[in-house]
């Protein structure tokens, strides 16, 4: 097993009171895997990320990947955020360079930050400046900058929610083709039930209060999915009926608390 | 176009008026000289040298003061973003020193180094240093988390975070720094040669002064208002606005 999540708990302190941000969650991920964390605003799926990449650390619990324990952020698991988070000082292919300066020569470090421009389809724009790309090729340049670290799995918080719709689905399409090409285990963060059904291998859907796993899904369409138009709704229905279940049950609790105030 | 023509005809007739007022009402150059007395004490200063003398002193306190100030605002602002015990006693003790306009400081200042260059450059340097200090601090503070997580994911950390991040993040605030030191320390620098001793555009202003030569005071209060908005207009607001551009906090 390649990525395993051991009963991961955390909770933060707010106003003095525990509040509990997820729940015992245990999950696996194969190797070469596309798995969405599918929730509501709330479910912790986010924190949960974090707690992958090793930004955060669990209250109880712990993240292994190949058998070694995640206690720190690593270049084996690279990050594309909600925001690109480029660096504005540095141009395009600097960017990309960023994280491999280290162990590699410039020269050599150009090349592979120009050969993965070239996957995102960004090369003529490696002396640009950040500030003079639209939104989504920022976002895209954050794609190829956390691959060119060559990492174990890619890790995505909600990247493309920031983004108009057009550009969405431009970017999920191109997400899906470099997944195809590298093969990379991509563990992908959404609130978007089109988004998640469109990319994932596997969908996990999770719900709040406390943050937890209810459901996973398998999604067994051939890809590309937009041509298997009754499949897709099908699985569309099942999740939204799962989450609706699941904010009605928030409702109650929002309106207990409301009472109790 | 529109805007350097309207200017240009307003001191034209601002000047104009000026020239006329004081011939018609006779005021003497004493209380007030007319822009001819002002431009022909101009060119005589010019013509003998002594204004670029004065300026070459004035610059070189000035160079001095400001470098100075630069490195030891920049030091001490990264002190005060990096260390919480820092922030909060000699932090302080920063802020109280802001109220205090750094040439209050030159009868003590005259104590310790004489009536001297140094004296000068010290208040030059007070001057500067406090509001680099106080911005350096305030750009390392205020650093997107986002910047310091993606950094932190591609596996930088500690100095190589401070070098390559955090510094580079908060470069428009040591902009903004620099511009706002280079106006405290062109002021103290004015005001420090005025009290004290020569050469330098603030002596010779004090000199004209004690001759009654009002012409020649109010030149060189010409001379030193150009320098002044030469270096904030053309210089420093340009350099802050494109970086502040690149970096993505302003939209052009």
């Amino acid at each position: 097993m390649f990525l395993y999540l051991k009963n991961i708990c955390k909770s933060f302190e707010n106003h003095g009171k525990k509040e509990l941000v997820l729940k015992n969650i245990r999950l696996r991920v194969e190797k070469g895997e596309f798995v969405s964390l599918l929730g509501p605003s709330g479910c912790g799926k986010s924190t949960l990320l974090s707690i992958i990449a090793g930004l955060e650390k669990p209250t109880d619990g712990a993240v292994y990947l190949d058998e070694k324990p995640v206690i720190r952020p690593g270049k084996d698991r690279g990050m594309v955020f909600q925001q690109a988070a480029l660096f504005p000082w540095l141009t395009v292919e600097e960017n990309i360079c960023f994280p491999l300066r280290k162990e590699m020569k410039k020269k050599e470090a150009l090349a592979v930050a120009h050969k993965y421009l070239e996957l995102v389809q960004l090369r003529p724009y490696a002396k640009y400046h950040p500030h003079e790309l639209s939104g989504g090729m920022q976002q895209r340049v954050a794609i190829a900058r956390a691959l060119a670290m060559d990492p174990e799995v890619l890790l995505m918080d909600e990247p493309f929610s920031a983004l108009d719709e057009q550009t969405r689905m431009m970017l999920q399409q191109e997400l899906e083709n470099i997944w195809m090409e590298t093969r990379k285990t991509i563990i992908f963060v959404t609130h978007s039930i089109q988004e998640a059904i469109t990319l994932s291998d596997r969908i996990i859907v999770m719900g709040r209060h406390p943050g937890r796993i209810i459901k996973e899904f398998s999604v067994n369409i051939p890809r590309p999915r937009n041509e298997y138009l009754h499949e897709f709704s099908a699985y569309e229905k099942e999740i939204i009926q799962l989450l609706k279940l699941e904010i009605e049950k928030k409702e109650e609790v929002d309106s207990s608390y409301a009472v109790s105030s | 176009m529109q805007l350097a023509v309207k200017r240009i005809i307003f001191f034209i007739s601002v000047f104009l008026l000026w020239e006329l007022l004081i011939r018609v009402m006779s005021v003497p150059a004493v209380v007030l000289p007319a822009p001819s007395d002002i431009f022909l004490s101009l060119k005589e200063s010019v013509a003998d040298g002594t204004l670029f003398r004065d300026l070459s002193a004035s610059f070189f306190r000035l160079f001095i003061g400001l470098l100075l100030a630069l490195f030891i605002g920049s030091a001490l602002g990264i002190l005060l973003a990096k260390s919480k015990t820092a922030d909060e006693t000699l932090g302080s003790v920063i802020l109280a020193l802001q109220s205090i306009p750094s040439i209050v400081w030159l009868p003590l200042a005259i104590m310790w180094f004489g009536l001297n260059e140094k004296a000068v450059i010290f208040i030059v340097i007070l001057g500067g240093a406090i509001v680099m200090t106080i911005n350096v601090r305030t750009g390392l503070k205020n650093i997107s988390p986002i910047y310091i997580k993606a950094a932190q994911t591609m596996g930088s950390k500690g100095l190589d975070l401070f070098f390559r991040v955090m510094l580079p993040a908060s470069v428009p605030y040591f902009v903004t720094g620099t511009r706002l030191a280079w106006a405290f320390a062109w002021r103290a620098l004015m005001a420090g040669e005025l009290l004290s001793t020569g050469p330098g555009l603030g002596y010779t202003l004090k000199y004209a002064s004690d001759f009654g030569r009002m012409d020649m005071v109010m030149a060189i209060m010409i001379v030193i208002a150009l320098i002044g908005i030469l270096a904030d207009l053309v210089l420093f607001r340009r350099i802050e606005q494109k970086v502040r551009m690149k970096w993505g906090l302003e939209q052009n």
